[in-house]
């Protein structure tokens, strides 16, 4: 079958894919509380979901640095070098 | 019988053969010359080769061990990917170019001592700089000439350094650096500034997104990664890097997140990902120094994979920016099939390169109970999937249709895409193929089901996150400031302060002794006197014996080339030899 198709197909069942994407993101945390856990190097490698809250936070602190930075101090217009 | 080969043999001087070829001969022959390169790495022994003695140096061309051998694999595969990519092109200057400064970063990887070391990182810098200028637009012209002033400075640096520690430890071996005095730094400084540390980065991500389409393919392989083997090789365990490296993993990720232009974007996080390599390298440990091997190696197939992805859009849309983009995925669905998997690779996504690789690294820190380094590089990760795995995807191949239409680029660029994208993929299941070739003995599983899930949780959430923001994180038409505003906008400012301070305050004084010695004038015509007989008297006494002096020289001098440089190659003899007694 063609590549173009199926990444149409998946575009068009957006809904279907969100609700796919948040069961596995549950699973992912369930699944954690099982593992065994031998090799840990730091008391966060204990706590089950623990990488799931900080790749949010992770997320949230890169978001708001770089447009705070970008917003007050580093932006430009795109010809300010041209001037 | 020959015993070994300098594969920049085939780079270097087989490329002046390209201008005397046509069609379809001149394209055999432009994959031929890397596919020899690459199986004479795959063919060499480990050893000490290609020792040459000149004016009392020892250069040492080929040494082969595992480290130089892992990177030299590496840097021959960009270089036949590259050259496959760039197969369309009709510009012998550009192929020329890019299989020259392959083949001194292969030199480079393979100098024993620092002099042959320096040779090739020059010739690297000579050559790459053809690749930005060979775009002919006046914006490449100017970041080439920005490019090439840097590395120039870097350089005088690099040979400073060696320079002092030959005086000093009578010495140029390229090897693991003692003490810690200035040639220490010099050096290493002048392999910071190639390596793009901050301070010390601005020329990549000004430049690169200025070159050619397919010379940006071999600039994001080459600089860079020669100067972490170099890195590797003199420094490791150089606690100062652990910090920089970190420091430099999250720099490239916020400003990354600030661009627009996508190659720009892809050149913060080449910054990024050198970033986790020279922490690796500053840890020192076998583990880290194998993660820095490892990811350098997977580095260089995805990097290059992402370059093309980004090349195939210019090339086809005309367009760079992120604002511009958008709903390409249903006219080049091969691209972005293929972009996504060095996206997925670069992202540390279980089963692609990365995820084998970049993981030994911060494991590294782990080990290391280095709590602050582990989260701030597992922070940079996050980054990395935001802006290549998320953000890149979705305004420039998914998003709202900018109205582009463009077909799939030429078949030759979707081939070696293809090839990158394969080796992205088969270092991701089967790691133990590049873990049989890193420095150290591996003893380290990267799919444990701890490992894959904790993976998994910190990708994905970062995923929900950006759906959830998405509408607010698009490419915004501006430009971001960097380390280059300096030397572009601050050189100017600094003209504007010597005009409008400096000279108005010179000025100043100039009327001030003038009012205050208006009144001495008696005092002044006895100082004309003594300028006149004393001071003239003496210069132009002075000048009669230089006449006369210049009109004995005059006949030693015959004005042929050739007698000159005996002069000189002879005093610089003479002087040498004074300074060995």
């Amino acid at each position: 079958m063609d590549i173009g198709k199926i990444l149409e197909n998946l575009v068009n069942n957006a809904k279907t894919l969100k609700r796919i994407g948040f069961a596995v993101l549950a699973l992912l945390v369930v699944i954690d509380f099982f593992l065994p856990r031998h090799h840990s190097h730091f008391f966060w490698d204990d706590i089950p979901g623990f990488s799931a809250v900080f790749g949010l936070v992770s997320f949230v602190l890169i978001v708001v640095v770089s447009k705070t930075l970008g917003h007050y101090w580093l932006g430009r217009s795109e010809d300010y070098y041209n001037d | 019988m020959i015993d070994w080969i300098h594969p920049s043999v085939f780079l270097i001087f087989g490329a002046l053969l390209i201008p005397f070829l046509r069609g379809r001969v001149q394209r055999i022959y432009i994959v031929l010359l890397p596919a020899l390169a690459l199986l004479t790495v795959m063919l060499m022994s480990p050893g000490v080769h290609g020792v040459v003695h000149f004016l009392g140096f020892e250069l040492i061309f080929g040494r082969v061990d595992k480290l130089s051998l892992a990177f030299a694999y590496v840097f021959s595969c960009a270089a036949l990917i590259g050259a496959t990519y760039a197969l369309h092109v009709k510009d012998n200057g550009q192929h020329i170019a890019a299989f020259v400064y392959a083949g001194s970063s292969l030199g480079a990887t393979f100098a024993g001592d620092l002099l042959t070391l320096f040779v090739f990182w020059e010739l690297m810098a000579f050559a790459s700089v053809w690749l930005i200028w060979s775009r002919r637009v006046q914006a490449s012209i100017e970041a080439g000439y920005r490019y090439l002033l840097v590395h120039a400075v870097g350089g005088v640096v690099l040979l400073a350094g060696i320079v002092i520690l030959y005086v000093t430890t009578k010495s140029t071996r390229f090897d693991v650096m003692q003490g810690q005095g200035p040639a220490f730094y010099l050096i290493l400084i002048g392999f910071m500034l190639n390596a793009a540390v901050p301070p010390l980065h601005a020329w990549l991500t000004d430049a690169y997104p200025e070159a050619t389409v397919t010379g940006a393919v071999f600039l994001s392989a080459f600089t860079t990664k020669t100067a972490v083997y170099a890195l590797i090789r003199a420094y490791p365990g150089t606690e100062l890097l652990i910090w920089m490296g970190t420091f430099m993993a999250l720099y490239g990720v916020v400003f990354a997140m600030l661009s627009n232009d996508i190659r720009r974007l892809l050149g913060y996080h080449i910054i990024s990902q050198v970033g986790f390599m020279v922490a690796a390298v500053g840890m020192g440990t076998a583990l880290a120094i194998n993660g820095a091997v490892a990811h350098a190696f997977a580095h260089i197939l995805y990097k290059g994979l992402l370059f093309m992805g980004a090349g195939a859009i210019i090339q086809m849309t005309g367009q760079s920016k992120l604002s511009e983009l958008g709903g390409l995925y249903r006219w080049m669905p091969v691209t972005f099939v293929l972009y996504m998997i060095g996206a997925f690779s670069i992202s540390a996504f279980p089963l692609f390169s990365g995820f084998v690789s970049k993981s030994m690294e911060i494991s590294a820190a782990g080990e290391m109970h280095l709590p602050w380094i582990w989260l701030l590089l597992t922070l940079a990760s996050v980054g990395t999937f935001l802006c290549l795995g998320l953000k890149i995807p979705y305004y420039a191949f998914i998003g709202k249709d900018c109205g582009a239409r463009p077909a799939e680029p030429p078949r030759n660029m979707l081939v070696a895409m293809g090839i990158a994208a394969f080796l992205c993929i088969f270092i991701g299941v089967y790691p133990a193929w590049l873990y049989d070739k890193l420095p150290n003995p591996v003893d380290y599983h990267p799919y444990t089901p701890t490992h894959v899930i904790w993976a998994l949780q910190i990708l994905l959430f970062t995923g929900m996150g950006f759906f959830m923001l998405r509408k607010k994180l698009g490419g915004a038409r501006k430009i971001t400031l960097d380390i280059d505003w300096f030397y572009r906008k601050g050189a100017g400012l600094f003209m504007q302060f010597v005009y409008r301070v400096v000279v108005p305050i010179e000025n100043w004084f100039i009327q001030v002794y003038r009012y205050v010695f208006r009144g001495n004038l008696a005092l002044g015509i006895k100082g004309l006197w003594l300028d006149k007989n004393v001071i003239d008297g003496a210069v132009n006494a002075i000048a009669a014996v230089v006449v006369r002096g210049a009109g004995a020289l005059r006949q030693v001098q015959t004005g042929q080339l050739q007698q000159y440089a005996l002069v000189m190659v002879g005093s610089l003899l003479i002087l040498s030899l004074y300074s060995l007694f």
